[in-house]
């Protein structure tokens, strides 16, 4: 379960981001997390909800959003994105090469925003 | 208020990566991060290749695992240097561990270190250690389609071993089919069907691994 180690990151990267603008409290944060990157939003939202419980953290939101896969067709560069969830073989809508496709997104993980609580004493 | 703070999530694990590569790059060697569900036959594969190897290259192995130090010492019964990391429990190994791990080896004169991840398709694929080049294995009896099932292991790997060939007569396993659903997101991942109990297929791979080290070296 790697979104165990990805909470984890997630929360000090957190931490710094709150030192840094001076905030007491983390009201909510956004992730970002393409398709490919096989994130299990239920699984993350746990092991952040198990990581921030007793903490100065405990009670903020967790929202995730996925990135849908984008593909470049590795025949004639159109940029689609696969309709079914069988990804790998995945048709070029224009010319129908079905092999080494390029991911043009699908992969990434990364935080959107974070919402604060007003610093203190600014 | 919300503060917009585009930061990727695993940055701190892609800094010691960096630093990692810089590492290697520095003292020339090849890294090789060997990824795939447990008993796919990664252990046996870096017994083979150590020791058919050994009068070629210098090698060494950094062993993960949840638990047991087992591995580190069937590969260092070879000869080569071997250095264990137990995970206690997590998934996939970090680039600190990684770091952590070569502190332990003698770096000076290697020419290719392999890192033995924990076995499992899924996380490892998601922390880089420094590598040059992802490596994926896949057993023949774990069925044709997991490269279909877990497409980024397999998207990200420069080359994929199909071992336990020796098997083929007794399980549905098509090579051809698995090949396919790897190249589906991945058309230059090169394809080696082997049996590293049989000793069938390596020398494709022992090329595959000189070019690498030659490409490194420069």
């Amino acid at each position: 379960m790697h979104e165990l180690s990805i909470a984890q990151s997630l929360l000090a990267i957190i931490r710094e981001e709150m030192q840094k603008h001076g905030s007491p409290r983390l009201i909510s944060v956004k992730v970002r997390h393409g398709r490919l990157s096989a994130i299990v939003p239920d699984a993350l939202a746990m092991s952040f909800e198990a990581l921030t419980m007793d903490t100065a953290l405990a009670g903020a939101r967790l929202d995730t959003e996925e990135i849908p896969l984008v593909l470049a067709c590795r025949a004639c560069g159109t940029k689609f994105s696969p309709e079914s969830s069988d990804y790998v073989f995945a048709p070029c809508p224009a010319c129908g090469e079905e092999l080494g496709h390029t991911v043009v997104s699908g992969k990434e993980l990364y935080i959107e925003y974070l919402e604060l609580d007003e610093a203190q004493g600014t | 208020m919300q503060i917009p703070v585009i930061r990727n999530i695993l940055e701190a694990n892609a800094r010691v990566s960096d630093d990692l590569k810089r590492l290697f790059a520095e003292k020339g060697i090849l890294a090789l991060n060997l990824m795939s569900s447990p008993g796919a036959g990664k252990t046996t594969l870096l017994e083979r290749t150590l020791t058919d190897l050994a009068s070629e290259f210098s090698m060494a192995v950094i062993e993960g695992d949840l638990q047991t130090d087992n591995d580190a010492q069937r590969v260092a019964a070879t000869g080569a240097q071997a250095v264990q990391i137990n995970t206690e429990g997590g998934c996939h190994l970090t680039s600190a561990q990684v770091l952590a791990a070569c502190k332990e080896l003698n770096l000076d004169g290697l020419d290719i270190l392999f890192i033995e991840n924990v076995g499992n398709l899924v996380c490892p694929a998601e922390f880089d250690v420094g590598e040059d080049h992802k490596i994926t294995l896949l057993s023949v009896t774990e069925g044709d389609d997991k490269p279909e099932k877990y497409p980024l292991m397999f998207n990200i790997s420069s080359a994929l071993l199909l071992n336990k060939t020796d098997l083929l007569p007794y399980v549905d396993f098509s090579l051809e089919r698995a090949s396919n659903f790897a190249r589906g997101l991945n058309a230059d991942i090169k394809v080696f069907p082997v049996s590293c109990r049989a000793r069938e297929g390596l020398d494709a791979w022992y090329d595959w691994l000189r070019a690498a080290r030659a490409a490194k070296k420069g």
